[in-house]
């Protein structure tokens, strides 16, 4: 049976302003696709750990060196909206 | 000159006789006569090209030290960061954007002294198996152009098979090179997780992504990936060890190798022809002195479903930085937050969306242990299963794509259908492997059937080495038409 989602959260959760049309559409085709993926439940994994790294290499470090980054003015260079120093967004918080 | 392999160019411009701009000149006319069909670059860089091509030329007469590709013509995919040149990901969300900073693989290849002739057309983030879902339009299969060259690197795996480049780079997340590579006729490779550094690659899902190469001989793609391999600190999952010396043994054949045919690696769903052609290629091998036994690795049986779970919750966290902040796409809205989900709404495509979609419930509050939590441990099990199989064979064989070239619009309306043509490569992501597709011939209908090679992790010496025999045993030297000289 394909799995019942609730699109609308997931979709706010993920920043994506869909119609009410588009909505529905995903809604259906996540729900088969996730049908399919359940086939993972019915895997017996006693005794494994999730992989973390697929060859299994844990902390790499690297000397702790002052090194040039990237140049602000070309950065910004970049962005939608900026005041020649930081990027500029509409308000975060209402009122 | 288009048609020259890098070997042969290489040792042409070395010796002076031929120029870096006459090599240039001689694929951007093959680019001109075949770009209105293929559509596989998305920015051509003329002036940019012609600048390198003609530093190389004057490096050689300067008689200074030559690059492992000085003046070779090649291409990489549009989700490698390039200095000033654009970058989209072949999406609208990155419509325009261009980078301050070079990948470290681009890095890589201008300081080897190859000419970069411009950005390849790709799907959408890297997301998809037929270069379809490109925002700029598709790329088409230069052996039939009503055909997908496969994807998503569909645009450098074309624009190499018909000599617009002479070699061209892509990534690999789910089979995004060897699945093209064996659709247009071409080697394609991914080599073992954190041998090609990726810092610049625009990220997609980082526990599989790879950046590898496309070529048309398997000893040109050891060339691409000698240029480019080894430890980058820019790059917290790069490889800190040494890098495979994979040369010396290219030309030894396999006799004595241990080869195992995956059994959940065909049956139903795989073409007759593409069966076929696999079991006469391990024939050959067995001809050749090859030990050849039949392996079973029972959760490949679960992969697709394993990789559609990890890959889109790793793409819904990292395409969270696409909201209009620092880069690429501002739709205006009240507040941050609605200007953040319209502008991602206007600029990800069905794809794109979809996966986001799918990762971001799967990592859900209440959701996670039951999908992503349990994909890494089936993920684990695979790898475990790999490891004991590797134990008893060198090399694992394999069809590189169930099917050869599927028509345009075949697939779009159906995802999972779409996504069943990476049950083949997907496992090598997932475990981290190397693996190579290596043409072997083609079907009736005239398109290539691609042979797939995989080994263990840091394996690459007797992946190549088999890939090599492969390749002399295939003996394909077959071209797409649209590739006939000038």
């Amino acid at each position: 049976m394909p799995v019942d989602i609730d699109i609308a959260y997931v979709a706010r959760l993920a920043r994506l302003g869909l119609s009410a049309e588009e909505l529905a559409f995903y809604r259906d085709q996540l729900g088969v696709i996730l049908e399919h993926a359940a086939k993972v439940q019915e895997v017996d994994t006693e005794g494994f750990e999730a992989t973390a790294h697929p060859l299994g290499i844990v902390n790499q470090f690297r000397p702790d060196e002052i090194r040039p980054s990237l140049d602000r003015g070309e950065v910004l260079a970049a962005a939608p909206a900026t005041d020649g120093v930081y990027f500029v967004v509409p308000p975060a918080l209402e009122g | 000159m288009a048609d020259l392999t890098i070997e042969a160019a290489g040792s042409a411009l070395a010796k002076g006789e031929l120029s870096a701009t006459e090599l240039l000149e001689s694929v951007l006319t093959r680019a001109s006569l075949t770009e209105a069909d293929l559509h596989s670059f998305l920015t051509i860089d003329h002036e940019g090209a012609m600048a390198a091509a003609t530093g190389s030329d004057e490096r050689l007469r300067r008689g200074e030290p030559r690059g492992l590709l000085e003046g070779i013509p090649l291409a990489v995919k549009d989700n490698f960061c390039t200095r000033h040149l654009e970058t989209t990901c072949g999406s609208q969300i990155l419509a325009g954007y261009l980078p301050p900073y070079d990948a470290t693989a681009v890095a890589r290849l201008r300081d080897a002294g190859a000419v970069l002739v411009g950005k390849t057309n790709c799907d959408e983030f890297a997301m998809g198996s037929s270069t379809e879902n490109s925002a700029f339009g598709p790329t088409r299969n230069p052996w039939n152009p009503e055909r997908v060259p496969g994807g998503s690197s569909g645009g450098s795996a074309a624009a190499v098979a018909v000599g617009s480049v002479l070699g061209a780079f892509g990534s690999d997340t789910g089979g995004s090179i060897r699945q093209p590579a064996a659709l247009c006729g071409v080697v394609g490779f991914k080599p073992t997780y954190g041998l090609i550094s990726r810092y610049g690659l625009v990220a997609f899902a980082s526990s599989l992504d790879q950046i590898g190469p496309f070529a048309r001989t398997v000893a040109d793609a050891v060339t691409l990936f000698e240029a480019v391999a080894g430890y980058d600190p820019l790059d917290a999952t790069s490889y800190q060890g040494l890098v495979p010396n994979v040369r010396p043994t290219l030309g030894e054949g396999v006799s004595g190798l241990r080869v195992g045919i995956v059994r959940e690696l065909g049956g139903e769903g795989y073409d007759a022809e593409v069966a076929a052609a696999t079991s006469a290629m391990v024939d050959k091998l067995a001809d050749e002195g090859a030990k050849v036994s039949e392996v079973s690795l029972p959760s490949f049986e679960v992969a697709l479903s394993v990789y559609y779970l990890i890959a889109p919750a790793e793409c819904s966290a990292n395409l969270a930085r696409f909201d209009g902040v620092r880069y690429g796409l501002r739709v205006p809205g009240e507040t941050v937050e609605e200007m953040m989900a319209r502008t991602r709404a206007e600029g990800f495509g069905p794809e794109v969306t979809r996966r986001i979609l799918l990762g971001t419930y799967a990592l859900s509050a209440g959701y996670y242990d039951a999908f992503y939590g349990k994909a890494q441990k089936v993920r684990s099990l695979l790898i475990a299963e790999m490891a004991t199989v590797f134990e008893q064979a060198d090399v694992l064989v394999s069809p590189t794509s169930p099917t050869t070239a599927f028509e345009l619009g075949a697939k779009t309306q159906d995802p999972l259908a779409m996504y069943l043509s990476d049950v083949c490569t997907i496992p090598a992501n997932l475990a981290g492997t190397p693996a190579i597709s290596v043409p072997i011939g083609l079907d009736s209908g005239g398109l290539p059937i691609g042979f797939q090679v995989m080994a263990p992790a840091l394996g690459e010496k007797v992946m190549f080495q088999t890939a090599a025999a492969v390749e002399a045993l295939a003996d394909f030297d077959a071209r797409p038409a649209m590739a006939v000289s000038p």
